[in-house]
């Protein structure tokens, strides 16, 4: 890649070689129509209505990389004509029904048809029944649907979960005269749209995938609609509120939309999530679980005056990583002023974690973010269950794969079907739980400069390797000459009589060869399989940019700290650049912002969005209401390492913990006046909150809140590492800590259109196996506790690990774990 | 140019002989005596003593009486229905509530069970509108329409008419009495001679 200038329409534009033409346009302001490409997804071809002239040649904007020197022309008389002929065509039987379609005023074929100026139709077609399907989630109108692949390509490339499809559409063919008539690309494209629709690849009439809506999202018409959202407003009808997803740490953007709720109640409601798709993709949670607002709240003084006197009187804070960076600061400001121990465990596993992985990288945060890894081409996960922990880090991983011909390794324990059909350049390793430091010493292993390396660990390293001899057997193509019989016309005689011939051919013979090869203990220990060598020999090639995503299974490790080291020498010695999933919506800023403490008895506790002898809680459940990220402005800390500002969607009456704060001595008006405070010296920015961008520009760069500083720290020469403790290995009725699809915490739960059953979730192969039925009630006993639950059919794992989720509080599935996400445990009927 | 370059705009006006103002007390007494004893007020009294005596009315004998409205009044709306199906007009396309200058009409819209889109609510506050017309001009389907109903007095500021106030009844259909409307938006003479058709392969 390197930096050079093309002429746009007269104009000289800086982009990068290779860069698509489209998009160095859509960079500096030049506009190409363009109806089928996204941003970060390959070219689809579809529409051709990004035709331009490239150096006097036709070409697809969206597919010609720029070079050097080119000179582009964005508008002939031809190409005039043959865009034209194109919105024609995609008006050909297009039901003129804008007045009830859900896209009228947002629709791409709308503003298009009237940009071309198309106010007559030249061409005719004789439609076939296209009638509606109702997809589940979504709901798809063939008869509006214009086949520009959009949402098959945003799935595939994007998403990952490759669920739609083009399917025959059974039409007649077009009409041989049009052939000649026509402009030529219009004709070309007009023939593929005539023979497709879009179905479902699971050959059924419902969608089974993640249900993120991306595909409605992107839809440039009224085809996939949410059915949520259907027919409930006008798109201009409502008001953006630009926003930050608060459900994960990915941080998305998105904007809440926004408009009363109904001609009697003027009080506001979100009716949608919307996203910048062409730069950031939602999963289901951040698109579907808006409405977890703490509604109709008033302010309770009595409440109020009691949670000042718990305040008084506590002297510990127990809170979850669902608060903005200033709650977080609030807590440490009355933590510094009176002496509270700050309790959350999850954020100080993380806490403890980065600061073992500083002591030797020598900066306090991790060296990448998500778009790094979407743009890196060899990827490794370990220690996340990357589909649920951080559905965007899943789709990096994605986009990593299919746009950037990537390949990638995933060790977890848990078997996942939708991470293993993101492609067949993902190879999974499901190891056993607790043996994460072997996926991390064969990264060593394979990866790291061994010149470099400590001795003592190449050493270790190389204790695992042995020679040993197999048997391989070999298909050598041997020559025999045999001597065939034939019967032969006798010349002579005229009679026909048996002939000796001589011939020669050449014969596949298999041949057993004793060789001696390498073998590393460490993939037998990881329970690799035997192609591992050979598999990864054919996806390391053509690959410069390494990353890997480390997540919660690391930090919450019984070794966590040597885990920490592992993953900080990775970085020192080998090329990968690293990611750590944190493991809340704001885990990362907490950690950064909060002196925690360890769990221990306390005389009288405030529990923040938790349970403590007094509780303030978002979810409307507790001693005193609390709003909910969807009713605050405030940031949070992304895994990007960027401080995203959000924005009130919805109105809250009540009191919320600046308030409490003032009333104990701290002094500001506004919750928002402490994000200047925010402690610089961990990488913030003394900037106000109201200074703080949210948006993307055309070139698609980022502009929300700032990106942390990566503040430097002395780094310990101390290079040493333990070995693995293989005895350590969990082996049978393993239950994990993780959430279904679309759940993350109770705030998810709490939403209308995210149905998930709580309960414990167990895969179809499983439940199969055993005598145990989806719905039946179960008691789940570990050596840290006893729960009981409905069991949950779930085809999104596979493997006989049993999901437990948090997201449903009520059943305090935490119980069951100390700490590490796997534990043993015995399940039986109740 | 000239005519430009002329800035004396006094140019053409001319001053009224207005007598000046009584400065004194001593005048504007004066003036309240000669204003009041004028003969102009009996002219005026005398004309309705007049009128009264002869009983010949020209003024229309509002309430019992009423005017004939002309078929482009714009007074109180009316929703119509479709002659063929008696069906609601409306398709809750929603361009009346964006087009609403005064802001006063809302609509809430739902997926009804036969996935078609259903109008559930739909008021204008009287109180807030201003006639303009521009409803029923937008409106694609001439469902919403301006009627001749004026009389929308009311105690409050706002006054609320919902869906089912403005729409046609369905007896009145029956008997084939709902009146198209002429005003903004109802079709012009000759419109099909500036329509474009399209090509169908059928």
């Amino acid at each position: 890649m390197s930096n050079i200038t093309i002429n746009i329409d007269g104009k000289e534009i800086q982009t990068q070689e290779g860069e698509f033409v489209l998009n160095a346009a859509r960079a500096n302001d030049i506009f190409i129509p363009a109806i089928c490409y996204l941003s970060r997804c390959s070219p689809t071809l579809a529409c051709r209505i990004c035709l331009v002239e490239v150096d006097g040649k036709q070409a697809y904007a969206c597919n010609a990389k720029s070079k050097d020197g080119m000179s582009i022309t964005t508008s002939t008389e031809n190409i005039e004509k043959e865009r034209r002929a194109i919105m024609e065509v995609y008006d050909v039987n297009h039901p003129l029904q804008c007045g009830v379609c859900d896209q009228s005023g947002e629709c791409e074929l709308q503003n298009y048809t009237l940009e071309m100026g198309v106010d007559s139709q030249s061409y005719t077609v004789k439609d076939v029944d296209r009638s509606s399907h109702d997809w589940g989630h979504l709901h798809y109108d063939p008869g509006l649907c214009i086949v520009c692949e959009r949402c098959v390509t945003a799935c595939k490339d994007m998403i990952g979960d490759n669920s739609l499809t083009t399917i025959a559409r059974g039409s007649d063919p077009l009409e041989a005269v049009y052939k000649e008539e026509m402009p030529k690309d219009a004709y070309a494209m007009w023939n593929k749209l005539n023979k497709s629709v879009i179905g479902l690849t699971n050959g059924t009439d419902v969608l089974d995938c993640t249900s993120c809506g991306e595909c409605a999202s992107v839809c440039p018409v009224g085809a996939l609609v949410d059915t949520e959202f259907m027919y409930k407003s006008n798109a201009w009808e409502l008001k953006q509120v630009p926003a930050t997803c608060g459900h994960c740490s990915a941080g998305c953007q998105i904007s809440y939309e926004t408009k009363h709720t109904s001609v009697d109640n003027p009080e506001d409601k979100i009716y949608r999530v919307m996203n910048e798709w062409n730069y950031v993709s939602l999963c289901g949670a951040g698109r579907y679980g808006y409405d977890y607002q703490n509604a109709d709240v008033a302010k309770d003084e009595t409440a109020f005056n009691n949670a000042v006197e718990a305040f008084k009187k506590a002297d510990t804070i127990k809170f979850t990583s669902t608060i903005t960076n200033e709650e977080a600061l609030i807590l440490e400001k009355l933590k510094e002023k009176f002496g509270y121990k700050l309790v959350n465990n999850e954020a100080k596993s993380f806490q403890t974690f980065l600061a073992n992985y500083a002591t030797l990288s020598g900066t306090r945060l991790y060296s990448s973010d998500l778009k790094e890894v979407a743009n890196s081409n060899f990827i490794v996960s370990i220690g996340a269950a990357l589909k649920t922990d951080n559905p965007n880090a899943r789709y990096a991983l994605n986009n990593s794969l299919t746009v950037n011909k990537g390949a990638g390794l995933y060790f977890h324990p848990v078997n996942d079907p939708i991470i293993n059909g993101l492609s067949k350049n993902l190879m999974s390793i499901a190891h056993k739980p607790l043996q994460e430091e072997a996926a991390l010493y064969l990264l060593l292993d394979l990866f790291a400069d061994k010149e470099a390396l400590p001795s003592d660990i190449v050493d270790y390293l190389a204790s695992f390797h042995s020679t040993k001899t197999i048997t391989v057997e070999e298909t050598v193509k041997e020559k025999v000459i045999e001597i065939v019989k034939e019967m032969k016309l006798n010349e002579e005689t005229g009679l026909e009589e048996e002939v000796e011939v001589e011939k020669s051919k050449m014969v596949p013979k298999k041949v057993s060869k004793e060789v001696e090869v390498d073998d590393n203990r460490l993939l037998s220990l990881l329970g690799a399989e035997d192609s591992f060598t050979e598999t990864l020999e054919k996806f390391l090639k053509k690959k410069e940019t390494f990353s890997l995503m480390v997540g919660a299974d690391l930090y919450n490790h019984p070794n966590a700290k040597n885990c920490a080291r592992l993953v900080a020498l990775i970085e020192k010695y080998s090329a990968f650049k690293i990611v750590m999933i944190p493991t809340l919506t704001n885990t990362l800023g907490v950690s950064l912002i909060n002196t925690l403490s360890d769990d221990e008895a306390s005389s009288y506790s405030i529990g923040y969005n938790i349970k403590g002898d007094f509780t303030l809680s978002a979810l409307g459940d507790g001693d005193l209401d609390m709003p909910a990220i969807n009713q605050q402005e405030g940031t949070l800390t992304s895994i990007n390492k960027r401080v995203n500002p959000t924005n009130v969607a919805i109105g809250y009456g009540g009191y919320v913990l600046n308030d409490i704060a003032n009333a104990l001595g701290l002094n500001a008006e506004l919750t928002v006046d402490y994000t200047k405070e925010l402690p610089t010296s961990k990488g913030f920015k003394a900037e106000s909150f109201d200074d703080l961008p949210n948006h993307y520009t055309n070139a698609g760069v980022e502009m929300r809140g700032y990106e942390l500083k990566n503040m430097g720290r002395k780094s310990s020469t101390d290079e040493s590492v333990s070995k693995i403790d293989e005895e350590l290995a969990l082996n049978e009725n393993l239950i994990y800590f993780a959430n279904p699809v679309r759940q993350f915490s109770e705030f998810t739960n709490k939403t209308t259109d995210l149905d998930e059953v709580s309960g414990i979730y167990m895969s179809e192969e499983f439940l199969s196996n055993s005598e145990l039925n989806a719905g039946d009630s179960v008691r789940v006993k570990s050596d840290n506790g006893e729960v009981t639950a409905t069991i949950v059919s779930d085809n999104k794992i596979a493997g006989d690990i049993v999901l437990i989720p948090s997201f449903d509080s009520k059943l305090n599935l935490e119980a069951l774990f100390s700490g590490y996400r796997f534990a043993t445990a015995s399940i039986e009927k109740v | 140019m000239e005519a430009f370059n002329d800035r004396n705009v006094s140019n053409g006006y001319y001053k009224l002989d207005i007598e000046d103002y009584p400065t004194t007390a001593w005048g504007k007494f004066k003036r309240v005596v000669r204003r009041t004893f004028r003969g102009e007020l009996f002219v005026g009294l005398w004309v309705v003593m007049r009128e009264m005596i002869k009983f010949d009315v020209h003024t229309v004998q509002y309430p019992l009486e009423k005017m004939p409205i002309g078929p482009r009044y714009r007074a109180v709306h009316e929703m119509k229905r479709l002659w063929e199906s008696e069906a609601e007009r409306c398709i809750g396309c929603g361009l009346c509530e964006k087009i609403c200058i005064s802001n006063c009409i809302q609509m809430d819209t739902k997926i009804d069970e036969n996935s078609r889109k259903e109008v559930s609510e739909y008021t204008i506050n009287l109180g807030r509108c201003i006639f303009c017309g521009y409803c029923a001009e937008v409106c694609p389907e001439l469902a919403i329409t301006h009627g001749g109903e004026y009389e929308n007095g009311s105690e409050q500021r706002e006054h609320y008419i919902d869906y089912a106030g403005m729409l046609t009844p369905l007896e009145m259909m029956t008997q084939g009495k709902q009146q198209e409307f002429e005003g903004f938006g109802a079709i012009t003479p000759h419109e099909d001679a500036g329509v474009k058709k399209t090509p169908l392969s059928y």
